[in-house]
């Protein structure tokens, strides 16, 4: 088990390194002179060069690498051609919120998901069943920029029961919780369509199981088989598609964000895009990858935990 | 031929199918059933609601929403086709390489895969486009970026079983080339894998530039683009709810009739088969 912890952990490392060096490949490769671009359409040549030279942009591609790995490694990520202010504070700032967001809609998520997921698998092949399978292929069909749209319609306009976009305070207050709902079920629906799917077939599969089979054959109550036997197992796939749909949430918040204007992270890497304030789209990019892949690495590590047939491989 | 037969009697991949020819349809006869071009502005016919002559109702600029939906499947049936095509042929030629000669060289690309994959979401076409600039070939360039590694990886399974398999040295002390053998033996092995997660990857890449065009980064006025009408839409919710919702209907549909599809194809297969 030590082994393969310590192994994953190993493997992170070049990963990491190769999403640094993709971020700043696609960063700085873009067409346009970002020194030109600063300096303004009347500046002179060597305002012009003063600005590349300050900025750095005279050496030569690896050397900047080299640079800007150490500068995140100290923390720096370089600062805003907009703002002036350093990236990581502006990123620092709206980051919390967006991981509140994503968050929030993958507990929405997990909790929908799997009740769906259970109540279908219960009722295989029925009405029900059927029913609830088409409204999830609808859920990942459908994309969430508009579904937030069409809640909004229904709730804030039309019914007036919730607020159209900001965030209204913290998660334990009222306001907080009103401001959050729909965005994290817009953001949380495909993902929680995509775990009462895997629900209802992992627990298919389990239901069909022997060791079920004998647990019914003792004399079981069904409702022990189901929830104390069978579920248990049959949530260890979830356990890591949730892992992995904490990323799709982290990206699709972006979009969700504009929608709702919430204050995350997605509007500050929205902006900056428009406004080719290039240090603050490398810098939000290659936090949410590491995040992500950080993630990633713990979800490994928890699955480890809760499946035993890894921890004795 | 006889999956093409079991196909026909899976409900999901009728249903599935069917949207999708309606949808391919539809992006042909464009010119036919469009009641009028995409950029038909008439600014006294501003923001009607849905009525006669305007089913759909019409935006601001007076162009009927209809017209510029029928027109926009053009857009998105292009979007998700070359999007996919790109996921598919360099995410395919990379598993092969990867798959076939395995070692060093299969390391190096599932580690660079595994960078791809490192990115959230659209983060990573989010990234591309932001480099190269809004438009619709670069959307499609980026989103289609996004699909290499799943088709990398399932290539890469198949040659890898395969180069097990003891037939493969067989052909090879015949004398067969490689690239002849990947040909002849890899590829009809993995057709159907393929195609369900082609078909899945068209909705998926629809969903993603559709999101890209929403943010602004898409196909660029007065270009019909789904997600950029729903952005127009956005402002307009209060007064004109008609013109964010209806393009969105028409997403959902392309997509799930694509995922339907895929779904159908997978029970057909194999219903254990997690793609």
């Amino acid at each position: 088990m030590y082994t393969y912890v310590i192994r994953k952990l190993i493997l992170a490392v070049p990963v990491l390194l190769g999403v640094s060096v993709l971020v700043f490949l696609i960063v700085h490769l873009t067409p346009g002179d970002p020194a030109r671009l600063l300096a303004g359409p009347e500046a002179f040549e060597e305002d012009i060069q003063a600005i590349r030279v300050r900025l750095g942009l005279d050496q030569p591609l690896p050397v900047q690498y080299g640079r800007f790995l150490g500068g995140v490694l100290r923390g720096d990520l370089g600062t805003s051609f907009r703002s002036g202010r350093p990236v990581a504070e502006e990123i620092a700032a709206r980051f919390p919120y967006t991981v509140e967001l994503a968050t929030v809609s993958l507990v929405v998520a997990i909790a929908a998901g799997v009740l769906v997921g259970v109540f279908s698998a219960a009722r295989q092949n029925s009405l029900w069943d059927a029913g609830t399978m088409g409204v999830a292929l609808m859920g990942i069909s459908v994309p969430t920029f508009w579904l937030g749209l069409l809640l909004m319609l229904l709730f804030s306009y039309y019914l007036g029961w919730l607020p159209a976009s900001g965030r209204g305070g913290p998660l334990w207050t009222r306001a907080g919780l009103e401001s959050i709902l729909m965005p994290a079920i817009a953001l949380g629906s495909p993902s929680a369509a995509v775990i009462a799917r895997l629900t209802r077939s992992s627990l298919l599969e389990v239901l069909s199981q022997d060791y079920v089979r004998t647990a019914r054959a003792k004399g079981l109550p069904e409702r022990v088989v189901l929830y104390r036997h069978a579920l248990k197992n049959a949530l260890i796939p979830v356990v890591t598609v949730a892992g992995l749909r904490l990323g799709a949430l982290l990206g699709g918040a972006v979009i969700t964000e504009q929608v709702f204007a919430w204050p995350g992270v997605g509007t500050l890497v929205v902006n900056a895009i428009n406004a080719r304030d290039y240090p603050v789209v490398q810098g939000t990019v290659l936090l949410m990858a590491t995040v992500f892949v950080l993630l990633n690495l713990t979800v490994d590590l928890v699955y480890a935990l809760i499946d035993p047939r890894i921890r004795f491989d | 031929m006889g999956f093409a037969r079991r196909l026909l009697r899976s409900k999901q991949a009728v249903i599935g199918g069917g949207l999708v020819l309606a949808l391919v349809v539809v992006a042909l006869l464009a010119p036919v059933l469009a009641p009028e071009g995409y950029d038909a502005q008439d600014m006294s016919k501003s923001l009607l609601p849905p009525g006669p002559g305007h089913p759909f109702g019409t935006d601001m600029f007076g162009r009927s929403l209809l017209s510029r939906i029928i027109w926009g499947s053009r857009v998105s049936l292009q979007i998700g086709v070359l999007a996919m095509t790109i996921s598919l042929t360099v995410g395919a030629t990379l598993g092969l390489i990867s798959g076939y000669y395995g070692g060093t060289l299969d390391r190096i690309l599932m580690g660079f895969m595994d960078v791809l994959l490192a990115f959230p979401g659209i983060l990573l076409a989010l990234a591309v486009v932001a480099t190269l600039g809004p438009g619709l070939y670069n959307v499609m360039v980026a989103v289609g970026i996004q699909g290499v590694p799943q088709f990398a990886r399932l290539i890469r399974g198949a040659t890898l079983s395969l180069r097990e398999k003891e037939f493969i040295e067989a052909v090879r002390a015949a004398g067969a080339r490689d690239l002849r053998i990947m040909r002849r033996h890899v590829v009809p092995n993995v057709v159907a894998p393929v195609l369900i997660m082609a078909s899945l990857d068209i909705g998926s890449a629809i969903l993603s530039a559709a999101g890209l065009s929403f943010l602004g980064l898409g196909a660029q006025p007065p270009l019909p683009d789904w997600g950029a009408m729903i952005s127009q839409g956005r402002h307009l919710l209060r007064s004109a709810w008609w013109v964010g919702v209806f393009p969105g209907l028409a997403i959902l549909l392309t997509v799930l009739g694509f995922n339907l599809l895929g779904d159908g194809m997978r029970d057909v297969l194999d219903p254990r088969l997690r793609l």
